[in-house]
């Protein structure tokens, strides 16, 4: 039986604070960046929407940044990602660009799916992120098919399935996990557990509440760790990643982290389903605050260096925000573009795209 | 030319597309080991392997993603349901996934697959069993559908839908697995959205889809018995639909008859007579006539059921009707 579960509360001592063995300042740089990219781009959301600059549905990431980065930083180019509606954190972490983020976000020309996706399906051929997806639940089982895809082709990539805890309930995500672990299919499956579904807590919605558990049903490795602490991510994706990569087995994570705003943009951000005291006391484990304060301690970023950082990324940002003001509404003929492609196959021998 | 069988038929098409296209498998329920449930695919996993022909636990939502991840990172899934009735527990995955995946990453990612597999009533299989859902499906960009009705038309639509770049529903019929026809030996393929006058004459019309094209036929050879000579328009892909082919044998006939497996509301006829009275009205002699199953579940007494189905006694009594010749 290949299941080796991870040890929670060795995973837990990887604290950002204590660090995790060595000091990597130039890699610390980066991940500040990442998730400081994150956290004001979406401050600039929140603002937008007010402004109605952006419609629709909109759910902002802030507080789990350190998942996003983690995860992604230990990616290859050619790996891929899916993930769900909750998507502007992963998708620039994994390097979209912010210009053509937020021209979707307003419904432009420029935007990265041409103004047809809007907040919850991002999609980038560029950096294979596969959407941003709706419905609870459906893109899991696109997870475990990038996966099987992978193993036709004998590949040696990795796909990268985010979801939030409540999916973990849903029929699609229980058969796409059983059929990973029966056909081991190199996929890991992050499951970003922020305590609640929509306003329904974890303990309100499932019958076990360590979630990663939920691995043993599909005979599949299985950990939970701290999703604040960016090393503690990345430590344990790093070991799941390798797997999948060397070894073609999946792996379940259960991420604990939180969501420091509403559901979305329509809802209260502590709202009926928890309280401003709760609230209080997770932001005292906000994910960038932990980098920023290990980076101190170790000397690697002086107070005038993160305010240049930070006024860089806010620059970043605001010529994000002026870039999708500028940028044309979608031409009236797009409406019917994009519905079906004109082509087929047509080639005698294919080859499999081995990419 | 040789004489196969629906089932042989479509055999030979997913053969040929896997032996032309390593991209191309197969996947679902009993398609490999047990060699498929209605035997569509035996031998294949025989010749292409277990990675190419993949038997699946019964979890349809979940193969039916499954193969539209594949299909968005280049390869060519073809996806069985058993039978479409089962496909139900797929739909989220067909029309939210498959359907959407162009348009909503933006030109960025089409989804190349084929779901497919018997649609409709058989015999005494009941209410849950005996559904046909060309309409539901029809109804949803992003998507096509094709409904063959003979050896010929179920080749030839397979080995293009597993070509075509979208995703195409295909829908066979369970009651056509063993019917024979003509099917060349050399490669052919028909193109999706064309439909086949399958009969020709001048007195009306009868447009249908699927297996209904069969119930047509023997409509038609009752009829030319009594001196009544019928165009049979079978439609061959319901999405996109073939107007002109409508058009052209209505404008002929001047009388039409819109003969279905499905039911009555929103049903694929709907769509027929709405384009019929919109670009053929000064054609018309007679209000056009729908042939459908009756508005409830499939019972399974023997003798219910047959009261439910569209047939070719419903069907010849509509044409009359439609040539005010009751």
């Amino acid at each position: 039986m290949p299941t080796k579960k991870k040890n929670e509360s060795a995973v837990a001592t990887q604290s950002a604070t204590s660090g995790n063995g060595k000091s990597n300042p130039d890699l610390d740089r980066e991940l500040l960046r990442s998730m400081l990219l994150q956290r004001r781009f979406e401050e600039r959301c929140a603002e937008a929407y007010a402004l109605g600059k952006i419609g629709g549905f909109c759910h902002l990431y802030i507080g789990q940044e350190a998942v996003s980065t983690g995860t992604l930083s230990i990616l290859r180019p050619d790996d891929y990602v899916i993930t769900t509606y909750r998507d502007h954190g992963q998708a620039l972490a994994r390097g979209m660009s912010p210009r053509n983020v937020m021209a979707e976000l307003f419904g432009r020309a420029d935007g990265v799916v041409r103004g047809k996706g809007g907040s919850m399906h991002l999609f980038d051929r560029n950096v294979n992120f596969l959407g941003g997806h709706g419905i609870v639940g459906a893109h899991v089982p696109l997870g475990t098919g990038v996966g099987f895809a992978i193993k036709y082709r004998g590949g040696d990539q990795v796909c990268i399935c985010f979801m939030g805890e409540s999916v973990v309930n849903t029929g699609a995500f229980h058969e796409a996990l059983n059929m990973a672990g029966l056909w081991k299919l190199p996929v890991v499956y992050v499951i970003e557990n922020n305590r609640y579904g929509m306003g329904t807590a974890l303990e309100r919605a499932s019958a076990i509440h360590d979630i990663y558990e939920r691995g043993a049903s599909y005979n599949m490795p299985r950990a939970q760790c701290d999703g604040q602490d960016v090393f503690a991510v990345r430590t344990a994706m790093q070991e799941a990643v390798d797997r999948a990569r060397r070894d073609q087995i999946p792996t379940l994570i259960e991420v604990r982290t939180y969501r420091f705003m509403g559901h979305s943009m329509s809802d209260a951000v502590s709202g009926t389903y928890r309280t401003k005291a709760e609230l209080d006391e997770y932001m005292k484990r906000d994910p960038i605050m932990l980098l920023r304060m290990h980076m101190q301690e170790n000397g690697e970023l002086t107070d005038e260096e993160l305010q240049r950082l930070d006024a860089e990324i806010k620059a970043i940002v605001q010529d994000a925000w002026d870039f999708a003001d500028k940028s044309p509404e979608p031409p009236l003929e797009a409406l019917y573009e994009d519905v079906y492609v004109d082509t087929t196959s047509d080639s005698e021998s294919q080859p499999v795209p081995a990419d | 030319m040789p004489v196969v069988t629906y089932r042989d038929a479509l055999n030979q098409a997913l053969r040929e597309e896997m032996q032309r296209d390593d991209r191309v498998f197969l996947m679902g329920e009993e398609v490999g080991v047990y060699q498929g449930a209605y035997k569509v695919s035996k031998g294949l996993l025989q010749e292409f392997g277990e990675m190419r022909v993949v038997d699946t636990p019964i979890t349809e939502l979940g193969f039916a993603g499954v193969g539209v991840g594949a299909a968005m990172v280049g390869l060519r899934p073809i996806i069985e349901f058993m039978t479409w009735n089962f496909g139900v527990l797929a739909l989220d995955q067909v029309l939210n996934s498959a359907a959407k995946m162009l348009y909503m990453s933006g030109g960025q990612y089409n989804v190349p697959i084929v779901f497919r597999g018997p649609n409709g009533a058989a015999l005494q299989l009941s209410a849950q069993h005996s559904q046909a859902f060309e309409s539901w499906l029809a109804h949803i960009p992003g998507l096509k559908v094709v409904t063959p009705g003979t050896p010929y038309d179920a080749k030839g639509l397979l080995k293009s839908a597993i070509r075509d770049d979208n995703p195409v529903c295909f829908l066979e019929g369970e009651m056509l697995y063993n019917t024979k026809g003509e099917v060349p030996a050399e490669e052919y393929v028909i193109p999706l959205g064309v439909a086949d006058l399958k009969r020709e004459g001048d007195h009306a019309s009868i447009i249908t889809n699927g297996k209904m094209a069969l119930v047509a036929m023997q409509a038609a050879d009752q009829l030319a018995k009594d001196g009544v000579r019928v165009d049979v328009v079978d439609l061959r892909t319901v999405r996109p639909m073939d107007y002109e082919a409508i058009r052209a044998s209505v404008e002929k006939t001047n009388r039409a008859v819109v003969l279905e497996e499905g039911w009555e509301i929103a049903g694929i006829g709907a769509q027929v007579v709405d384009f019929i009275q919109r670009e053929c009205f000064d054609h018309l002699d007679a209000p056009v006539i729908r042939v459908h199953q009756a508005d409830v579940p499939m019972p399974y007494a023997k003798n219910l059921e047959r009261a439910a189905k569209p047939d070719a006694a419903k069907t010849i009594a509509a044409v009359k009707k439609v040539m005010y010749a009751e």
